[in-house]
């Protein structure tokens, strides 16, 4: 019987261990504030009917836009890989996890085969260094180079990949790591559209995608609140409202929107003007550049 | 001492269980709700959530003029359905699934770029359960390869 107990006080130690150590593995770092407001979170879970998701332009969708707006490729604008080697806090590999994954999903959208695997790799280093999983791994980037040369095949693995890697880190309760890639991404997006636009003839089109992107970054505040107490949000969140500050000179009207159904399609209508002058616009230019170089530094 | 020992082990299995619901969660939007967004590139974004009867979610998203979008809900077969309304920033129905016999994909485009807001809520079930139904539920947003796009100015 004392044997019997043994035996049993034995398997308890070992299960209390295993169970503290699962519960800290799915925490993360914890401070004595992030338990508190876990247990808010909770209870706020409990009396909202309502859960609230906020959308965020994927560097894949904004590749896209920018190719559909009549972007040119230019390695210039990228980050160059040589500075991978710098990113060695939280908030540098995420936000710059962000920006390769924007080169990538640009180069890939511009069928720059050697510059896709490249970036892929990048991505790769710095998800594997953030503790990402299996977002990437080698049989990813093994498809990726079987599959270079044909774009839907390609963009499909991009896409999987920023899937990967956000899922992971939401189902981790590491969602404040999944909002700071994005906004590495997002801010790569706009850094590349408005180097187009400074560096290229006018493009009306591509000058009205930048000017969009003041209702996404408000979704992006939006979003970063939800975490304001991690401090690598904190630090992030004063240059968001910089930048807002130069979208909100962007002068907007609308009118009310109605869907239409045209050749099987529909279309939701609605006419909106945007003044967006040159000077405003030098002026983003500006800030853009100035935020990412202390990143990607 | 074998009260407690029982306690822990069912207490370790409800973690289990808990962190099987959320893989399966995963696995439910990437192998079957992704299925539904096809032929649309999935813009790689990752929302899905445990929902029970009842509950509501909403996606805040800007979507982008010319841009061919298709927004697919789906939900774990044991739901009652789920229906899904697209929004505007005023709260304006511009489309409710549930006349639809609660599709699960809309196909759209804009004319201008606008924040658009996807109200999802699980309807009540009308059977009689023990239990309140909860499952996953997935919302994701493709878009269409500029390849295979139409003329936004037709």
């Amino acid at each position: 019987m004392k044997f019997k107990n043994k035996i049993l006080s034995i398997f308890f130690v070992v299960i209390i261990g295993t169970l503290s150590l699962f519960i800290t593995s799915c925490g993360g770092d914890k401070t004595p504030d992030n338990q508190l407001d876990d247990s808010l979170n909770i209870s706020d879970e409990f009396n909202k009917a309502k859960q609230v998701i906020y959308g965020i332009p994927s560097p894949i969708e904004t590749a896209m836009l920018m190719k559909r707006a009549g972007a040119k490729y230019n390695q210039d604008y990228l980050n160059p890989l040589s500075n991978l080697g710098n990113y060695t806090t939280t908030k540098s590999m995420a936000l710059n996890l962000g920006v390769y994954s924007a080169d990538l999903s640009f180069a890939s959208m511009f069928d720059q085969s050697q510059a896709s695997i490249k970036y892929l790799s990048a991505t790769k280093k710095l998800a594997d260094d953030l503790g990402i999983l299996n977002a990437i791994d080698k049989s990813i980037i093994t498809r990726m180079e079987n599959n270079i040369n044909n774009r839907d095949s390609v963009m499909e693995i991009i896409s999987e990949t920023f899937m990967n890697s956000n899922s992971f880190l939401k189902e981790n309760d590491r969602g404040e790591i999944a909002a700071i890639i994005l906004t590495g991404g997002w801010l790569e997006g706009l850094y590349i559209g408005t180097q187009i636009v400074k560096n290229t003839a006018q493009n009306k089109e591509l000058m009205e995608r930048i000017a969009d992107q003041r209702l996404s970054l408000n979704t992006l505040i939006s979003l970063l609140n939800e975490y304001k107490n991690d401090p690598n949000v904190q630090s992030i969140l004063p240059d968001m409202e910089r930048l807002k500050k130069v979208f909100d000179k962007i002068q907007t009207s609308s009118s009310r929107m109605e869907v239409i159904e045209k050749d099987g399609k529909n279309i939701i209508t609605s006419t909106s003007e945007i003044k967006f002058t040159p000077e405003v616009f030098e002026e983003l230019a500006t800030v853009v550049t100035e935020i990412r170089s202390n990143i990607i530094k | 001492m074998k009260k407690i020992f029982v306690s822990f082990i069912i207490l370790i299995m409800a973690v289990a269980v808990s962190n099987v619901a959320s893989a399966q969660c995963k696995n439910f939007a990437k192998k079957i709700c992704k299925l539904e967004l096809l032929p649309y590139v999935h813009d790689g974004i990752y929302n899905a959530t445990v929902l029970s009867e009842g509950e509501t979610a909403e996606l805040y998203k800007t979507f982008y003029a010319g841009q061919e979008y298709r927004v697919t809900v789906c939900g774990d077969e044991n739901l009652p359905p789920i229906q899904f309304q697209v929004l505007d920033a005023e709260r304006n129905v511009l489309y409710d699934n549930k006349k639809y016999n609660y599709a699960k994909s809309w196909d759209f485009k804009l004319q201008s770029s606008k924040q658009l807001i996807i109200s999802i809520q699980v309807q009540t079930s009308d059977e009689l359960h023990d239990q309140i139904l909860s499952g996953c539920v997935a919302v994701l947003v493709g878009f269409m390869n500029i390849e295979n796009t139409f003329n936004q100015n037709k």
